[in-house]
C-alpha cells in the first residue's frame, strides 16, 4: 500500500456520488434520456436528482434539451464529449487502482 | 483492500447502470419454460387433429367427416391459442420478475424491445398469411421457426444477451426443415417446446436461482 503511485488524485471528484455516477453511467450508454427514466433508474427524489444533474451540467459533463412532446415539457439529457472523456479517465483510474492493490 | 473493494463496487454499480438502462433485464428463464410447454401443448392437439383426419384413428369420430377447410380452422385456432397462452404466461412470469427486481416493467427499454422483436415478426406474419392463401401450408412451420429466430437474435442487443443463443437454435432448425416439410410436428417441438424449456431453464439457473441466493444471504 505504501510504495505506489497515489491513483486517486487522478478519480474524478465530481463523480463521488452515487447519483452522479448513476447519471454519467446511463447517459454513457444512452443517447438521451428524460428526468422520470432517470429518477426511476437510479431510484432518487426529484430535488435530490435535479440537483445532481444541475452540478453536472456546470461542469460541462451533460447537456440539457429541452422540447416538447406534444403540448408537455420534455426536458432529456445527453452527455458531452467532455462528460464521456471525464467518465472514460474515471473509469480508467479506478482499474488502475485495483490492479495497482492486486 | 478496503479502497480496492470500494472501486470494484463503483465498477459494478456503473454496469449495473449501463445494464439497466440499455436493457430489459426483467425477462424471466420462467417465461421460455412456460412459453415452451404451451407449444408442447399446442402441437400435441394440432397433430392429434390432423393425425385424426388423414387417418380418422382417433376418439373424436366426428372429425372424420370433416371438411378439409374445417380442420384448417380448427388448427389455425389452436395456433392462435397456443400464442396467445404462451405470450400470456411469459408474460406473466415477466411480470412477477420485473416485481421482484423492482425495475418497471414498461419504459424505454421495453418498447426498444418490443419493437425490435416486432419488425421480423411482422415480416414473418405477411409471409405466412400469404403462403397459407397459396395453400402453401408446408411452409409454416420453417417460417415460423426462421421468422422468430430472426426476432430473437435482433431482440438479443436489448435484452439478456443469451437470446441470441435461441435465435439461433430456430433458425437453424427452421432452414434444415425446409427439406424435411413433413416432419413439421418435430421440427416445431424441437424448436418453440424443447429450446424454449432448455433456454427457460438455462436463463432461470444463471440469473434468478443466484439472486434468490442473493437475497437470502442479505435477509
Amino acid at each position: 500500500m505504501i510504495q505506489m503511485i497515489n491513483p486517486i488524485e487522478k478519480l474524478n471528484k465530481t463523480f463521488d456520488s452515487r447519483v452522479r455516477l448513476g447519471i454519467m453511467s446511463t447517459l454513457m450508454v444512452n443517447d438521451k434520456i428524460n428526468f422520470n427514466d432517470l429518477k426511476e433508474l437510479i431510484a432518487v427524489t426529484d430535488g435530490n436528482l435535479a440537483s445532481h444533474i444541475k452540478s453536472l451540467e456546470e461542469s460541462g459533463y451533460i447537456k440539457v434539451n429541452k422540447g416538447f412532446v406534444g403540448r408537455k415539457t420534455n426536458t432529456t439529457y445527453a452527455v458531452t464529449k467532455a462528460g464521456e472523456k471525464a467518465f472514460q479517465q474515471h473509469l480508467g483510474a479506478l482499474e488502475k487502482m485495483i490492479k495497482a492493490m492486486k | 483492500m478496503n479502497a480496492k473493494q470500494q472501486s470494484l463496487q463503483e465498477l459494478q454499480q456503473i454496469k449495473q447502470m449501463m445494464e439497466r438502462s440499455s436493457k430489459f433485464i426483467s425477462l424471466s428463464g420462467l417465461s421460455g419454460i412456460s412459453a415452451g410447454i404451451c407449444a408442447l401443448a399446442g402441437a400435441w392437439f394440432a397433430s392429434q387433429k390432423i393425425h385424426c383426419w388423414q387417418y380418422g384413428d382417433c376418439q373424436f369420430g366426428d372429425l372424420i367427416n370433416d371438411t378439409d377447410r374445417k380442420v384448417q380452422n380448427e388448427v389455425l385456432l389452436i395456433a392462435i391459442l397456443t400464442f396467445v397462452a404462451a405470450l400470456a404466461t411469459s408474460f406473466f412470469f415477466t411480470f412477477l420478475r420485473s416485481k421482484k427486481t423492482g425495475i418497471p416493467l414498461f419504459g424505454t427499454t421495453t418498447i426498444r424491445l418490443l419493437w425490435n422483436i416486432a419488425i421480423p415478426l411482422v415480416a414473418g406474419a405477411f409471409f405466412l398469411i400469404r403462403s397459407m392463401q397459396l395453400d402453401q401450408y408446408e411452409l409454416i412451420t420453417p417460417g415460423c421457426l426462421i421468422f422468430y429466430g430472426l426476432a430473437l437474435v435482433n431482440a438479443s442487443k436489448y435484452t439478456l444477451g443469451e437470446i441470441r443463443f435461441l435465435g439461433y437454435g430456430q433458425i437453424i432448425l427452421g432452414i434444415i426443415n425446409l427439406w424435411f416439410i413433413g416432419n413439421w410436428v418435430i421440427f416445431w417441438v424441437a424448436g418453440f417446446g424443447v429450446l424454449h424449456i432448455i433456454y427457460g431453464i438455462v436463463m432461470w439457473y444463471k440469473y434468478e436461482r443466484v439472486s434468490r441466493i442473493n437475497n437470502d444471504t442479505n435477509d
